[in-house]
């Protein structure tokens, strides 16, 4: 892993950065570099990670401003070509706000900040980030956040379904996400964005070990 | 060069679930409010901007409207313009 560098975006209120860093570095040997939201120099890194928080205080709405920062700008050639991009939390609100995945993210259906382990269903192998050539169908990740009501028309549902553009649904869905979509990709598979936390299951000393395979999935070409 | 004056109103579109409004309605029943059949909310944003025409200052604000106030997906805008 020596020449593969994963860069961690960096907005002001991201506070999963370093969770994000550490499970890379610490636990699968991956480079990673912090790139600051100012910055739109992406030539040294060859796959991006946005990380959760709250960009910019999640003001207007969760991840409005942040599509504005001039290293979101610089990401459309990034995506384009074919390089990856994993959106987690804030950084999945901030995918659909700028345009790179459907749909939109909203308050969940209770109100309630949920902070919890679900359950989840793998549903595509686009992109390969998940594990479901073998026996692990479901796996348990953390999630965390107050806005993660998954939002689209029956048309674009329609279009995630055929295209096969869900990679995970929750098995009790717990914020009344249409279809009970946890995390969709682009249609060329190199973009993820997700709810709940990889970072968060990387070692089972803090409750498993689930989120590793997407994590290192950042290294497929 | 004139000023004008614009109140955008953004509102969650009918088919999306406004849980803050509904929480709100319950609140508002408790309170003794008796009719009360809807309540949603939205966002109000109040705008000063300067322009030569309306239909510059329009422009702008449909820009603004569409790519930032509101998220299309989810959220529909008007807006009232008024010349200082």
């Amino acid at each position: 892993m020596d020449n593969f560098i994963v860069g961690v975006v960096v907005f002001p209120g991201s506070n999963c950065d370093r969770d994000v860093s550490w499970a890379l570095e610490g636990c699968l040997d991956i480079r990673t570099k912090y790139l600051w939201h100012e910055s739109s120099d992406l030539s040294d890194v060859d796959a991006i990670v946005l990380p959760g928080g709250f960009s910019y205080g999640d003001y207007l709405r969760c991840g409005a401003i942040a599509r504005f920062s001039p290293l979101i700008n610089a990401l459309d050639e990034f995506v384009k070509s074919g390089k990856r991009v994993l959106g987690i939390c804030n950084g999945f609100q901030i995918l659909t706000e700028s345009g790179f995945l459907p749909g939109a993210l909203t308050a969940n259906k209770d109100l309630n900040f949920i902070c919890d382990d679900v359950e989840l269903d793998i549903v595509s192998s686009k992109g390969g980030w998940f594990n479901n050539g073998g026996e692990k169908q479901t796996i348990k990740l953390p999630i965390a956040h107050g806005e993660g009501r998954y939002h689209c028309d029956s048309d674009t549902l329609k279009k995630l379904v055929d295209n096969e553009l869900i990679a995970l649904r929750y098995k009790n869905n717990p914020n009344g996400s249409s279809f009970d979509i946890a995390g969709i990709t682009n249609e060329k598979g190199n973009v993820l964005g997700l709810m709940p936390h990889p970072e968060r299951a990387c070692e089972e000393t803090i409750g498993g070990t689930d989120g590793l395979f997407t994590l290192k999935s950042l290294i497929l070409k | 060069m004139d000023q004008f004056a614009v109140k955008v109103f953004v509102r969650l579109r009918p088919s999306v679930l406004d849980p803050a409004g509904e929480a709100t309605k319950s609140a508002s029943i408790k309170l003794g409010a008796e009719g009360i059949k809807s309540l949603r909310i939205g966002k109000m944003i109040e705008v000063k901007i300067e322009g030569n025409a309306e239909n510059e200052v329009r422009e702008k604000i449909d820009l603004l409207c569409d790519r930032l106030f509101a998220n299309t997906v989810i959220e529909d805008y008007e807006y009232s313009l008024e010349k200082l």
